[in-house]
């Protein structure tokens, strides 16, 4: 057995060719596969229904916001005014551009273009920190505010919105104290949202600094760009929760 | 004619990634300029109505979903249809337990 199935070498920049018998193919396709198509594809399927269980994953956040969002509905139009457009805006644009340079990125890979490839994977890593740079900014106010659930959690902002800019400027009433609690809910569910959003990142920027290192030395332009591709729908796919947790975070209850 | 087992790996060109890049940032741009609108009950549809949009836009060509295999798409769409059928089941559920005692 030459190959294990763990082996970490499979995409090496230099042995591109046979290493045994006169079984020849490239060192990248695995012997269980019949060819590199049938493994390129069993691979992409693969990672689509890794993809789908991470949809279902958010979508149990997504529904738990639906339905608080219904049951509470003043509250949660209250809160949502303490959230920057501004700033949600420009993380959108920035999440928005960083898969524009990871799908040509992809591209780079696929013509064999390294120094592309690496300055695609080094502007998807810079957005994809400034990203996470913006939303640092944007939770350290709610630390201020103390509008952050927990035992310190402030309801200043609800009862008394003239003494809080952002909701002074939204025009907000004054809420009921039992309304007003409600506002920690959705704070709950933001920095659950966001955070496992965050998570992603993090995991995605980490993944992304170990591809421009591999990505120097040449290994993905050989030829075998599968995990190049596979990392692109992982980023994809994050930025499509953003896509979704832009709206109705910070914008549906503006008007 | 009968579908090939193998197909040849389709490489999307850039001019379509900057026609799609040019197309979610006109979308951010309107879904931030719609949500200053008052349109009522419209507000949240045509907000979702556009992160959906941009969400299909992302997912045909980014993803490459465009081009890929018949069990590809159909596995997608399934994960999607099983994905709205929970949530719409869940909120009609909810929905409908006090229903006319609003």
């Amino acid at each position: 057995m030459p190959d294990s199935p763990l082996i970490a070498h499979t995409d090496s920049p230099v042995a591109n060719s046979a290493h045994h018998g006169d079984d020849a193919h490239p060192s990248y396709l695995r012997h269980h596969f019949e060819s590199v198509e049938q493994q390129a594809d069993t691979t992409n399927f693969a990672m689509w229904l890794f993809l789908l269980t991470e949809v279902m994953f958010f979508g149990g956040l997504f529904t738990a916001y639906l339905i608080y969002r219904n049951w509470y509905y003043p509250a949660f139009v209250a809160a949502s005014h303490q959230l920057s457009i501004p700033l949600g805006g420009l993380n959108t644009l920035l999440l928005i551009t960083s898969s524009f340079t990871m799908a040509m990125g992809v591209w780079c890979a696929e013509t064999r273009r390294k120094s592309g490839l690496v300055l695609c994977l080094c502007l998807t890593f810079i957005l994809g920190l400034g990203f996470l740079g913006i939303k640092t900014i944007e939770y350290s106010e709610k630390f201020e505010k103390h509008h952050v659930p927990s035992y310190h959690y402030s309801l200043n902002s609800f009862l008394n919105p003239d003494s809080d800019p952002a909701a002074k400027a939204a025009g907000d009433k004054p809420l009921p104290l039992d309304v007003a609690r409600h506002t920690e809910v959705y704070f709950s569910l933001y920095f659950a949202m966001t955070g496992m959003h965050a998570l992603h990142m993090i995991i995605g920027i980490a993944i992304l600094g170990f591809m421009i290192f591999r990505a120097r030395a040449g290994a993905y332009t050989s030829g075998h760009v599968t995990f190049v591709e596979n990392f692109g729908l992982y980023w994809h796919f994050v930025d499509i929760v953003w896509i979704f947790l832009f709206p109705l975070l910070y914008l549906i209850s503006r008007h | 004619m009968s579908e090939p087992k193998e197909h040849a790996h389709h490489i999307v060109s850039p001019k379509v990634y900057v026609v799609i890049l040019f197309a979610l940032l006109v979308g951010t741009a309107t879904t931030v300029w719609a949500s200053y609108v008052d349109l009522g009950i419209f507000n949240p549809i045509i907000a979702l109505a556009i992160a959906c949009t941009k969400a299909t836009l992302v997912v045909l060509f980014f993803m490459h979903v465009k081009y890929a295999t018949k069990l590809t798409k159909l596995t997608i769409f399934c994960g999607g249809f099983l994905f709205i059928t929970l949530i719409g089941m869940t909120l009609a559920d909810y929905i409908t337990r006090a229903w006319g005692q609003w």
